[in-house]
């Protein structure tokens, strides 16, 4: 491979190894090989070939998910791969980053059969469903219902007369819209439904539907099933919508390990609901991880892509430079950068925080599961918000290119934008974080003693930023604490907030919403030091080598300086920090953009993206960007003839006059 | 009509028809848009299909039959001004995917008559106004945008055959980008590198030929065809072109200002500062665009806001509309305020730049470069705003925004270029931010300056005076003079700084591209709030006094906004103090409670018709869901109950699984 001169030179020069950094974020040099050698099995296997998705009409591109989505089931079983995160990574590569048609059926349905069957369900299902002789997915959201569960109108009414559910979709409303995969590719559902018996309305409860015949693939009578239509993004998914006439399932067909439905219609509520929740809880935490990686490979394409491109001479006659050497576009490209390290850590910690409270939830203690979930809401938004931000500012970073799907930047961003209204809408998921800080609050008055992530609301806060020099703004410890300063002030005000509508008469839910735009400013504020906290402690206990250590703590304090001179009046308007000292911070950010430039390109190299997975011919690995922007235009279907098609239509003007 | 959007129209506070006529401009001026879409929208032959529904390959079909219709109907109709073409083509492809031929009509054309000789417009725009040449416009290429100086196309002067020879010499010289220079076009203007007697004298323009006008094919050393799919876009295809010497006249470059004569001596232009004239225009003609996209999006998300019920807010309650959660008013209303104020201010750019027409008549072009430099600041500006603020108001509408029934995607896709072309934002910033040194270091040496920028040498204030919340407006502009003015010193000193350090110019400059930036962004910033609270405060220009109490009550939530957003750059220096900031955020909260009984008033009063708009969220009537359900159904995919990929690739699977059962 002959790599762009530019980019080669960027690798040499680099201060430190980015295989270090590699095995690091992949948890150890063996986790590395073992990732890169299942890739790889997707990636060079013929069968799973495949042309450029971006070339594809939406219905080329949907039957190509199928086919592969069938080959890939077949050959887990064929190569034995067992392990689940080696499967997640297996799929991942051999559909390119499109979801396979069974990710719902392999994410939520089986899980839900292993997790909310009885016994009997699980034996008579489980099989079926492993063999793919059922397809699945999970239909909750409704056309005009969605984070709002309880509000969901779908029915299961009970009949004891012939002791099965009767399931209707009783307004236009209720049609349930979005499932994935629904509307062509499967052909079975766990149904979210509000249970109704012996004339009384029990919330909402689950229920195995076959959605089609299993032999022909036809709807089934009284089902009406479809896609709903393109989207932003994810044109390979045929997300659907779903209504019921009176579809009349057996009662064994209620998920019922918690509660049940005697033959006679008795209701039987489930013990405790928390159970559910921890699955909610884990879809998020995957969520803060997804958000990570889709910056990460943003910043690839663009960092890169900005080592290759050359503009605008310095000095007349001179040579045109990278552009990587624009301080303007550093101040694009390297907050990104620092960011998606930061998500990456805070992922990570998330996630073994999660393993550990899972084993707590099994030892029967589900007090920690509270603060997960809180602290799971609130990074699940944070976390995607950024991202989403983020990949658009790379992406304009790269100018009119970035434009084209040539960058993958259009597909990278539809990707990830769902984030950040999936499963949990951003300012939902954000005001559910703040209602567990504020009770966490008025339990800290009462003399509680609060969970470790939350413990600093409690303590006596730092009134001024002792930052006496510009080294002290580059201190990890002052940075850590000034977020934490602005998080307890922030939450404190937020609180009292409430706490004076409330006073003044108006009643709590009306209060509340008053004081949403406190509320979300102080959750931010919450998140983004458990961020910088979380990453400032990475870089203290993990192990590496200095060289290493040198370059992520540059690229912790550009994160936490960078924060602050977007939110500097956050942190000055009690006083915590001067004039003087934001002016300190601001001058430093411009000396670490200089300190993280030579490192710039080694940094995404760690990343790992194979090309094949970044699809840009912009972030390509070996530079050689424009030889293969032109390749790809020529690919492009419309190049087919020299003469396009729609000449028909000119060619009658053109000739009327001449 | 859906009940809970009828209920917000019934209880607005001021008539949304005569807040259109502000914004259009008059009366007679929306009757005249008016009329011209019901003609456009009545005519069968001008319906078009949704192009979300198309392939790139039908989206780019459809737009190009439906552009030459579109000229069609225009010669039908007997319009004739230029003015009026141009709305009625903007009309006539709903804004969207359905333009097919912009670049002919928008630059191909203006280039022309802007730079070409007399005897060269007599030439051309017979041809070109009847649509036999059809042209486009190349300048950038595959490794040159922004930097023009840095083109690599050559023209050099054969005099021994009286033409020039046109050459892409590199891969990266090949232009890339022209719309509609893939298949449509059959000339360009090309932007290239003049050579003549050995020596180069920059960039001119030049007419080439690119396909036969009998069969359309490309002519010989021609190569040329589509860079491929874009984020959006697709009924309009971008181009690259190489050429391969490739002969034309001599008369084929354009002479206006720099010629070529016969001998092949060089004859330098004279001033270029008049063709600002053009730039300024378009620049103005890009504010609005944003404004305008920037409206779309808070019409679509405000409407559905309305009938959008979610989350009981007391134990089986009724689900409010979201429209009263102060977390949504939060991100669409201070969208909405920034969508008046871009119009605001392209009108009042719009109003300077005659004026200033007027004065240049007299000899007196002092105003041209303040005017071009705030014209460059804002394009970048709004265009920056507009595009957080469509992705807030898309993100604001939950997962049905993520669907192209909503037409924010699409709305997105296209808007979003507007921060790239014609001027990359940051670099407009950056080229505003040397004016800028340029008028600080005259004020420090006493000159006075220009209007526009005059504020530069004023003594500096010390402290804002407001107390409380009624104070606000009427030191709104100081404060953002203000933080103009201390930032641009700031950027000053940055520059000075490094250079006494000894940095070289370019190395220095380099180095404060962040307090530049900031400059021009917070000159900017004060412009625009300057022309939104003079245009609500000026008597004449809106009644009756309902509608103006409601535009006073968006320009104060702009201004609170952006200083609660910048809270910082006004609080550096000791301006606004932290008791302060916290009143002003306080007014936001009851500033939102204000707006909102009047903010569906306010989207229609945009006045786009459910045709322009294209989505199904923010339809007119708010019947969203029936119509969400109908749009759905016409999703390709669901041409057959069972998908062909079923008997492809799933029966086989299923049938083998249950065999092994």
């Amino acid at each position: 491979m002959t790599v762009n001169p530019d980019l080669q030179k960027e690798r040499d020069s680099a201060t430190f190894e980015s295989t270090e950094l590699t095995f690091m974020l992949d948890r150890g040099a063996d986790r590395t090989r073992r990732r890169r050698y299942i890739q790889s099995l997707a990636l060079q296997d013929p069968d799973l070939n495949e042309v450029d998705h971006r070339f594809l009409t939406r219905d080329e591109l949907y039957s190509s998910i199928v086919r592969r989505s069938v080959i890939i089931a077949r050959k887990l079983k064929e190569l034995n791969l067992t392990d689940l995160n080696d499967q997640l990574i297996y799929k991942g590569s051999a559909l390119r980053g499109e979801g396979s048609i069974f990710a719902i059926h392999d994410l939520m349905l089986i899980p839900m059969l292993q997790s909310q069957a009885t016994e009997k369900q699980r034996k008579k299902w489980l099989p079926m469903a492993l063999n793919y002789d059922i397809i699945g997915t999970y239909l909750q959201t409704e056309l005009a219902h969605g984070t709002f569960v309880r509000g969901l109108e779908t029915t299961a009414t009970y009949d004891p007369a012939t002791e099965e559910f009767v399931i209707n979709s009783p307004t236009l409303t209720s049609t349930k819209w979005w499932p994935g995969f629904l509307g062509k590719s499967v052909n079975f559902a766990v149904l979210m439904a509000q249970l109704h018996s012996k004339g009384k309305k029990y919330g909402i409860h689950s229920f195995l539907v076959p959605l089609r015949r299993f032999d022909n693939h036809q709807p089934l009578p009284g089902i009406t099933l479809g896609d709903i239509g393109p989207k932003f993004g994810s044109a390979g998914n045929d997300n659907g919508f779903c209504r019921f006439d009176h579809v009349r399932i057996p009662r064994e067909n209620m998920l019922s390990k918690y509660a049940k439905i005697d033959s006679d219609g008795t209701y039987h509520p489930p013990i405790s609901d928390k159970i559910v929740y921890g699955a909610m809880v884990l879809t998020r935490v995957g969520m803060v991880a997804m958000a990570a990686g889709g910056l990460a490979s943003g910043c690839t394409i663009a960092i890169r892509y900005s080592a290759v491109r050359r503009q605008t001479e310095l000095t007349p006659g001179g040579i045109e430079p990278q552009i990587l050497d624009y301080q303007s576009q550093q101040l694009k490209l390297f907050p990104q950068l620092a960011t998606a390290l930061a998500l990456k850590f805070a992922a990570r910690n998330i996630r073994d925080r999660c393993d550990q409270i899972q084993d707590d939830i099994k030892a029967g203690n589900v007090s920690t599961l509270q603060e997960l979930h809180g602290l799971s809401s609130g990074m699940k938004a944070f976390s995607s918000l950024a991202a989403n931000n983020g990949i658009e500012t790379l992406r304009l970073g790269c100018g009119g290119h970035g434009y084209s799907e040539a960058s993958g930047f259009p597909s990278l961003y539809s990707t990830v934008t769902v984030l950040v209204t999936a499963e949990g809408e951003y300012t939902v998921m954000i005001l559910q974080c703040a209602r567990y800080l504020v009770k966490c609050i008025a339990k800290a008055a009462g003399g509680e003693i609060l969970p470790t992530s939350i413990a600093y609301l409690t303590e006596k806060p730092e009134l001024k930023c002792p930052a006496k020099t510009p080294e002290d703004v580059l201190n990890l410890e002052i940075l850590s604490n000034a977020y934490k300063h602005r998080a307890y002030r922030l939450v404190t005000e937020a609180g009292q907030q409430l706490q004076s509508l409330v006073k003044s008469g108006k009643p709590q839910h009306v209060a509340w919403n008053e004081s949403h735009m406190y509320l979300v400013q102080a959750t931010e504020a919450h998140c983004h030091y458990y961020t910088v906290m979380n990453f400032v402690n990475s870089i203290k206990t993990l192990e590496m080598s200095d060289s290493l250590r040198s370059v992520l703590t540059s690229l912790c304090q550009l994160y936490a300086l960078y924060g602050i001179d977007q939110h500097a009046g956050q942190f000055a308007q009690d006083g915590y920090m001067t004039g003087q000292q934001l002016s300190m911070a601001t001058s430093q950010i411009a000396s670490l953009l200089t300190t993280i430039r030579p490192n710039a390109v080694n940094v995404v190299d760690a990343f790992d993206y194979p090309d094949e997975l970044l699809k840009s011919e912009l972030g390509r690995y070996d530079g050689n960007v424009y030889e293969n922007m032109y390749k790809w235009a020529k690919d492009s279907p419309l190049n087919k003839t020299e003469v396009h098609d729609s000449y028909k239509y000119l060619k009658p003007m053109l000739q009327s006059k001449m | 009509m859906n009940p809970d959007i009828q209920k917000e129209r019934e209880r607005a506070t001021f008539t949304a028809e005569q807040l259109t006529y502000v914004l259009d401009g008059g009366r007679h001026k929306t009757k005249k848009r008016r009329l011209m879409e019901k003609i456009i929208f009545h005519d069968p032959d001008l319906q078009c299909p949704d192009h979300s529904f198309l392939s790139k390959n039908e989206s780019f079909n459809a737009a190009t039959k439906h552009s030459i219709m579109m000229e069609k109907k225009i010669q039908k109709h007997k319009i004739k001004s230029d003015e009026d073409k141009a709305m009625f083509r903007m009309i006539a492809s709903r804004r969207k995917d359905t333009i097919s031929l912009p670049v002919h009509h928008l630059m191909f054309r203006p280039t022309i008559v802007g730079q070409g000789t007399e005897e060269q417009q007599r030439k051309w725009l017979p041809l070109i106004d009847n649509m036999t040449v059809i042209g486009t416009y190349a300048q950038t290429e595959l490794g040159h945008g922004t930097f023009i100086r840095g083109l690599e196309t050559t023209a050099t002067f054969d005099p021994k055959t009286d033409e020039f020879v046109l050459h892409s010499p590199t891969l990266t010289s090949m232009k890339w980008w022209p719309g509609n220079l893939a298949f449509q076009s059959n000339h360009a203007i090309v932007i290239a590198q003049l050579y003549t007697k050995g020596q180069c004298h920059g960039i001119q323009p030049f007419m080439v030929q690119l396909r036969s006008l009998e069969d359309y094919r490309p002519l010989p050393g021609v190569t040329v065809g589509d860079i491929g799919p874009k984020m959006a876009n697709n009924g309009y295809c971008n181009g690259f072109l190489k050429l391969d010497n490739v002969r034309i006249p001599r008369e084929n470059m354009l002479m206006k200002y720099a010629k070529v004569e016969r001998d092949g001596t060089y004859i330098k232009p004279q001033s270029m500062k008049l063709a600002y004239g053009s730039m300024v225009l378009l620049r103005v003609a890009f504010t609005k665009t944003a404004a305008e996209a920037l409206a779309s999006a808070c019409t679509i998300a405000v409407r559905y806001s309305a009938v959008r019920r979610q989350t009981e807010q007391t134990p089986g309650g009724v689900e409010p509309q979201i429209l009263d959660y102060q977390s949504q008013q939060y991100k669409l209303f201070p969208a909405l305020a920034a969508a008046y104020a871009f119009y605001f201010a392209s009108e009042s750019l719009n109003n300077i730049y005659q004026q200033i027409q007027q004065e240049i008549k007299t000899g007196n072009i002092a105003s041209m470069t303040p005017l071009h430099v705030i014209s460059s600041g804002l394009k970048a500006f709004s265009s920056d705003v507009m595009n957080c603020g469509i992705e807030t108001c898309r993100l604001s509408c939950g997962g049905h925004g993520y669907s192209h029934a909503s037409g924010l995607p699409g709305l997105y896709g296209r808007a979003t270029a507007l921060c790239t072309v014609e001027g990359v934002n940051t670099v407009l910033y950056l080229q505003v931010a040397g004016y800028l040194m340029k008028c600080a270091s005259m004020a420090a040496s006493g000159q006075t300056l220009p209007d526009l920028v005059a504020y530069i040498s004023k003594p500096p204030e010390q402290q804002w005076s407001v107390r409380n919340g009624t104070d606000i407006m009427n030191q709104a502009v100081s404060a953002y003079e203000h933080r103009a003015q201390r930032l641009v010193v700031a950027a000053a000193q940055s520059l000075q700084g490094e250079m006494t350090a000894g940095k070289a110019q370019h190395e220095a400059w380099n180095n404060s591209h962040i307090a530049l930036i900031k400059a021009a962004k917070a000159h900017t910033h004060y412009f625009v709030v300057k022309c939104f609270v003079n245009f609500v405060r000026s008597k004449d220009l809106i009644t009756p006094d309902n509608v103006k109490s409601v535009l006073e009550t968006l320009c104060k939530l702009y201004v609170c906004y952006g200083i609660h957003e910048n809270a910082g750059d006004f609080m550096q220096d000791g301006y606004i103090s932290g008791e302060q900031i916290a009143l002003v955020t306080n007014q936001i909260s009851g500033l939102l409670a204000t707006i909102r009984p009047n903010a569906v008033a306010l989207v229609d009063a945009f006045d786009f018709k459910d045709e322009i708009l294209g989505s199904v969220l923010g339809c007119y009537d708010g019947n969203v869901y029936q119509k969400m359900y109908e749009w759905a159904k016409q999703s390709p995919l669901n041409k057959d109950e069972v998908h062909e990929s079923y008997y492809k690739y799933l029966k086989p699977m299923l049938q083998a699984n249950k065999s092994k059962l």
